[in-house]
């Protein structure tokens, strides 16, 4: 099975949970985006190119069955898996602390980008809704990652191509 | 310690997977942008109709997913429930006093409101005695007891009340100012002991003194009229506002008092003996006018 089959079903399944049960819903009050968690694990479990293609299909979707501006959401999980994979071949590699601390940098990154992007398309952007949660939001996605991220390495696996520095070596 | 640069094998793969990447992202996020380029704004746009096809193909993946997770959501729901209940218990019960306390507020306003309209629509009517101006008052002080028959007003010298001036409601005469501060009065009302104003059967123009009751089931008695006049049960009693080349009453004229209930006479009284029931509740007053004449009569050396 190639890894796009299986990457697929993943996405899809968050993508599904996140439109219809996890929407507007609030624990604490956080707000649970499964799908970014899973674009983020994808990327630092398969690479940049496997998690901007991931965060693509998953934005995509989100926006068709959401019947909003198609585009936005998939620009900004491009972002989110290109940027983890990115960490993840690079950075991050081999640190235990590298998934929270994405998922942490990220979720604040996208929650303040995402309100710049609806802002200049025009839709109403309460600040006060819309960044008050960021910071929950933020430390309950560093702690779900972890779960998540297990859960994505058991379907899809771990093999990222991991780039030797460029720098000069001190031997 | 010595320094190296690491092989540079493979390195025409390594650009080449570099240069993949970014294609690969570039092309992403060109087309992320292109789609929110055509669909943006536009309810008829090329992509709506691929969308809604989207939509529909992937609705019932959205019910079933919906389906299975709605009882997990139910069960957090519960829980979440459950967790906030004290404090929306405390919350809830806070509210209500809050409301509570409102609501009478709102009651005592509305009273208040209602009280004043009437007072102002008797102000401004025909009924309103010439040559007075009204001073509405709140009701400050009501009668403490049964000994007690008077009432303190929200008006004083500062609003131009002197001593003997007449109150009144849209119903009928209250009493007289028997004391003046500067922004209060006090008000003898008619039941009190002392008071007394002459009157007249609007009717029959008999004419007598209007007094405290003598029993708790009357409130005031129309006392002094000769047995010679004639009085009915039912008889509308008002203030004569009687005037002499140098004396005059300090009520004016045609004031409602209260409705005769009852007559009587003997022979060891030389007037008849009249029940009058006040138009005035004088246990629940809350807002009066108190008539200050325009031009004040010097008073009698």
């Amino acid at each position: 099975m190639t890894l796009a089959a299986r990457i697929a079903p993943l996405v899809l399944v968050a993508a599904l949970l996140q439109v219809s049960a996890l929407a507007g819903g609030r624990i604490f009050g956080a707000e649970l985006d499964l799908l970014l968690l899973v674009v983020l694990a994808v990327g630092l479990l398969r690479g940049s190119v496997a998690g901007a293609g991931a965060g693509f299909a998953g934005g995509l979707l989100v926006d068709v069955m959401a019947l909003s501006t198609l585009g936005v959401t998939s620009l900004l999980l491009t972002l989110v898996g290109y940027w983890a994979g990115r960490y993840g071949e690079t950075t991050g590699r081999g640190r235990r602390y590298a998934p929270p601390l994405a998922a942490f940098a990220l979720v604040l990154l996208v929650g303040v980008a995402g309100a710049l992007l609806h802002f200049l398309l025009g839709d109403a952007v309460p600040a006060g809704a819309v960044l008050v949660p960021l910071v929950p939001t933020a430390i309950f996605s560093a702690l779900l990652v972890v779960p998540v991220r297990s859960v994505c390495r058991a379907v899809i696996g771990e093999t990222v191509q991991l780039e030797r520095a460029r720098e000069v070596e001190l031997v | 310690m010595s320094a190296r640069r690491p092989a540079a094998g493979k390195a025409s793969s390594r650009t080449g997977a570099v240069l993949r990447r970014r294609l690969v992202v570039g092309i992403l996020v060109f087309v992320s942008l292109v789609l929110v380029t055509l669909s943006f704004g536009r309810d008829d746009g090329p992509l709506s109709s691929v969308q809604d096809t989207g939509a529909t193909v992937l609705r019932p993946f959205q019910i079933a997913t919906d389906r299975v997770v709605t009882p997990f959501r139910d069960a957090w729901g519960w829980f979440d429930g459950l967790l906030g209940a004290r404090s929306d218990a405390e919350r809830l019960r806070a509210e209500n006093e809050l409301l509570q306390q409102q609501l009478v507020e709102a009651s005592l306003a509305v009273r208040e409101n209602r009280n004043l309209k009437q007072l102002l629509a008797f102000r401004s009517g025909a009924r309103f005695p010439d040559d007075y101006k009204g001073l509405a008052a709140a009701v400050i002080q009501r009668p403490t007891g049964a000994y007690a028959q008077s009432i303190v007003v929200a008006v004083g010298a500062d609003e131009g009340v002197q001593v003997g001036d007449p109150v009144v409601t849209e119903k009928g005469l209250v009493g007289r100012v028997v004391r003046v501060a500067d922004r209060s009065s006090r008000v003898m009302l008619l039941t009190d002991e002392q008071s007394a104003a002459s009157a007249v059967d609007v009717a029959t123009d008999g004419q007598g003194i209007i007094r405290r009751g003598q029993s708790p089931r009357s409130a005031l008695r129309f006392d002094r009229v000769p047995k010679e006049q004639v009085v009915r049960t039912g008889d509308t009693i008002a203030t004569a506002g009687w005037r002499t080349a140098q004396l005059s009453s300090i009520y004016p004229k045609g004031i409602p008092i209260g409705r005769v209930t009852s007559f009587s006479q003997n022979d060891t009284y030389p007037f008849k003996q009249i029940q009058v029931e006040p138009f005035v509740d004088f246990g629940s007053l809350y807002a009066v006018l108190v008539l200050v004449p325009e031009v004040r009569e010097e008073p009698i050396p």
